[in-house]
């Protein structure tokens, strides 16, 4: 399995760590005691533990740490490890670099 | 049939012509008590203790290859109890028991072989964790030694013991740990529970769950049509997302390549399992010579039954680290098994959140030892509605309550489990 990535070009696997999905958010409620503590023990049980786990297209997070040292956000087939494609994540140290015209 | 030395004999004089069928190959029925999702070593077990110890016959295995397609012909063999956390000590040791008299019980040779597992360890910061797994052990009445390194030494003369990095001080021994033979796991199973009256449906996929007017699961729809059960028990590690999500249920699992090596065969040389505590490496020897061994996770999401270079090389330099000398044993072959990794490293028996389906799930990559504690406990828990005592913690719920059994502290990290 080869990751081409955005900045690097293509490289083996063994120079990137994986974090896993990349479409969990984290919860985000006013702390202003309102919101009901159910809720937000749902939405964070949701967070921190449940995953779709799809056999398929998943957006997922990489780690260039043999490179760029990049977050990276690939979409990838679970199935056939094929990468459909592999950008910057957004807010990461290269990806605001790049969009600054660095 | 009934195996023993007569049997044997007999068919010797005659030629071998006279074998029949180890089971039964008998079409569907149009209902069953119980229907079981999955014709591996979890399932087959669970459908034989189900037959056998609670006395529940009408049931149907579906499996959707040939039985023990999956994950149980993807392993390592290697059975053990040497576990420090409750929940998972006495569940571990009660496997061990039933692999003891395994072979009695389903009058079939499954080559339980208890030749030892060593867990070495390489600093001190090891040998306490190891020691207090050990005391843990003990106190639950588990056999266990702690050794040095010249005990270790005496058992395993070959081992590197003068690495710079990872220097072998020690490590922790459990005698009664072992091997078994993963086919024939199966096959006793299958057999055993065909002669209890299970019928075992090989090439029978399921396609979706049949519920009535209050959400109930009634049954499943499978490529062989539509088969109506009392209750339906999920035992497909690997794939328990993709059934679930049939049923419109989230789990907490991640599915995950592991992948396992055989080298070519050579003469006796390792006498039991022995286990690298500072990388991840543990190795065997197969009665046929071939060394078996394994390592970590490739690391990422994958239902491809296949993994990658960087992890085959890892597991390679572990190997390498304790044993230079198996750099000159050529590696035969290789394979990837899809493992259920579940957030705290644990596995998931319980009732689901939907009625009439049933979970056993999350058995990351420790599901082979498990095997026989996991038929009873999840036969126990089909046939009373209740948890096994033995499987109180296995609970689905525990995420929410914070009550993670996380034998290796590492979150809620599947791929670090």
């Amino acid at each position: 399995m080869r990751i081409a990535c955005p900045f690097c070009g293509e490289r083996e696997n063994g120079e990137f760590t994986y974090l896993g999905d990349a479409s969990p958010e984290r919860p985000n409620f006013a702390v202003d005691g309102r919101e009901s503590p159910d809720r937000v023990e749902d939405a964070f049980y949701d967070y921190v533990y449940l995953r779709d786990n799809v056999a398929g297209v998943m957006r997922e997070y990489w780690y260039h740490g043999g490179g760029c040292r990049s977050w990276l956000v690939a979409e990838r087939n679970t199935v056939t490890h094929e990468f459909i494609s592999v950008t910057a994540a957004p807010g990461a140290g290269a990806a605001s670099a790049v969009r600054a015209g660095e | 049939m009934k195996y023993s030395i007569f049997s044997l004999a007999r068919a010797a004089l005659s030629g071998h012509k006279g074998w029949t069928r180890a089971w039964r190959d008998p079409a569907p029925k149009s209902r069953y008590d119980v229907v079981i999702i999955g014709g591996g070593g979890h399932g087959l077990a669970t459908a034989y203790f189900l037959a056998h110890e609670y006395g529940i016959r009408n049931v149907a295995v579906l499996e959707k290859g040939w039985i023990g397609s999956g994950n149980a012909g993807r392993n390592t063999t290697i059975i053990r109890s040497n576990y420090g956390l409750p929940g998972n000590t006495g569940f571990y040791e009660l496997s061990m028991k039933l692999w003891e008299r395994m072979e009695q019980d389903l009058n079939y040779n499954t080559m339980v072989s208890q030749r030892g597992i060593i867990n070495l360890y390489h600093s001190d910061a090891q040998r306490d964790a190891f020691a207090r797994r050990g005391n843990t052990m003990r106190i639950n009445g588990i056999d266990a030694e702690l050794l040095n390194a010249v005990q270790i030494r005496k058992e395993l003369p070959f081992l590197n013991y003068d690495n710079a990095r990872f220097p072998i001080m020690g490590g922790l021994l459990q005698r009664r740990a072992g091997t078994a033979r993963h086919d024939a796991v199966i096959w006793g199973y299958a057999r055993a529970a065909s002669e209890g009256g299970v019928d075992i449906i090989q090439n029978c996929e399921v396609t979706g769950f049949v519920r009535d007017a209050n959400g109930k699961v009634t049954g499943v729809e499978t490529t062989r049509g539509r088969i109506g059960a009392g209750k339906v028990g999920m035992a497909v590690a690997g794939s328990s997302s993709r059934v679930a999500a049939m049923a419109g249920l989230r789990l907490p699992i991640e599915s995950h390549v592991l992948q396992a090596f055989v080298s070519e065969a050579i003469k006796p040389l390792i006498p039991g399992v022995i286990t690298f505590g500072a990388g991840h490496f543990y190795v065997s020897q197969s009665d046929k010579g071939g060394l078996v061994f394994g390592g970590d996770l490739d690391g990422y999401n994958s239902y491809a039954q296949r993994g990658n270079m960087p992890v085959m090389e890892d597991v390679c330099e572990g190997g390498m680290a304790i044993m230079p000398m198996i750099g000159r044993v050529r590696m035969l072959r290789q394979w990837g098994g899809i493992m259920d990794m579940s957030m705290d490293g644990s596995p998931i028996i319980d009732k689901s959140p939907i009625d009439g389906l049933y979970l056993n799930a999350g058995w990351c990559y420790g599901g082979f030892k498990a095997t026989p504690a996991s038929g009873l406990v999840f036969a126990h828990l089909l046939a009373r509605d209740e948890a096994h005592p033995e499987a109180a913690l296995f609970r689905l719920d525990r995420f929410r309550r914070g009550a993670m059994i996380d034998e290796k502290g590492q979150g809620a990290q599947p791929n670090l489990h």
